[in-house]
């Protein structure tokens, strides 16, 4: 079995590197040994041990297109779909550059949710009257164009994985 | 464009698609237009509305079947303001009546 298929059990101190790394990357191993009063080293075998597991994914980049001037908006769209073909479905939007996220999801029928990008709302209608409509077991659309965003993370927050207190509560981590 | 040409069925990534606004598919297309004949007389007319004020009717007749007199007929509907029942009963006469000429005449040359 290659070593990115095998599960790896994460410690308090794995975490906190992870943490440490979704909010700034391209933090030396120094400066994360720095934080986590832990030497340089360690770090880094903890993190390489990650990457080689497939804990780590990639690093990338977020780019704030409006402070480049690029306007865009964007919409969630909700599609029911034949369940036979929802699979090809799936796939056939995930080759769209526009569409950012795919999921299937199986409530009372059989959904896709895309989140969508377009440059404004003529685009974004052909994009689906176009593309998206006209695909194989497409049966209706709904589409919301999102007004203001609340929040949209790339990670889950430190209390996600935080140990439970016996009341129930979750303990906070300390960053 | 020849009456045959007018009357074939398109590919499916030609169709027309009825949205009630914007990215919101109803589910109903027409490939044809002795399809699209059908689906004017049975999707909401809010649906009509939303696609005869976008231009999109007149576009598809000319671009996809390539029957600019239609297309002509269905702007002088767009230019009337017509809503509703009103605009669902008037373009479906129309497009009906440029339907039945095209089929009595296809039929009468073969």
């Amino acid at each position: 079995m290659k070593i990115k298929k095998q599960r790896i059990a994460l410690d308090d101190l794995d975490w906190k590197i992870l943490y440490a790394l979704q909010e700034n990357a391209r933090q030396t191993y120094s400066e994360t040994g720095r934080l986590l009063n832990v030497a340089h080293s360690t770090i880094y075998e903890r993190i390489k041990k990650m990457e080689e597991h497939g804990v780590i994914k990639k690093y990338t980049t977020v780019i704030d297109l409006e402070k480049i001037g690029i306007k865009y908006l964007t919409a969630v769209m909700t599609i029911i779909t034949d369940p036979k073909e929802s699979e090809n479905v799936a796939e056939k939007l995930s080759e769209f550059d526009e569409v950012l996220e795919v999921y299937t999801s199986l409530s009372e029928e059989l959904l896709i949710i895309a989140k969508v990008v377009a440059k404004d709302q003529g685009k974004l209608h052909s994009l689906i009257a176009q593309s998206v409509a006209p695909l194989p077991g497409v049966l209706r659309i709904r589409t919301s164009i999102i007004t203001k965003k609340h929040k949209e993370g790339l990670w889950v927050g430190p209390n996600f994985n935080a140990p439970k207190n016996k009341g129930g509560k979750q303990i906070a981590v300390e960053r | 464009m020849s009456t045959h040409k007018i009357l074939r069925k398109v590919l499916r990534k030609k169709a027309f698609y009825f949205f009630s606004s914007i990215g919101n598919y109803i589910g109903e297309s027409a490939a044809s237009l002795e399809e699209f004949v059908g689906k004017i007389r049975e999707v909401n007319p809010k649906s009509l509305e939303f696609h005869l004020y976008r231009g999109d009717f007149e576009k598809w007749v000319d671009e996809v079947l390539g029957d600019i007199g239609l297309a002509e007929k269905i702007k002088e509907l767009r230019n009337q303001k017509l809503i509703g029942e009103n605009l669902q009963d008037q373009l479906y006469q129309a497009i009906l009546k440029r339907y039945n000429e095209l089929k009595t005449g296809f039929t009468q040359s073969m």
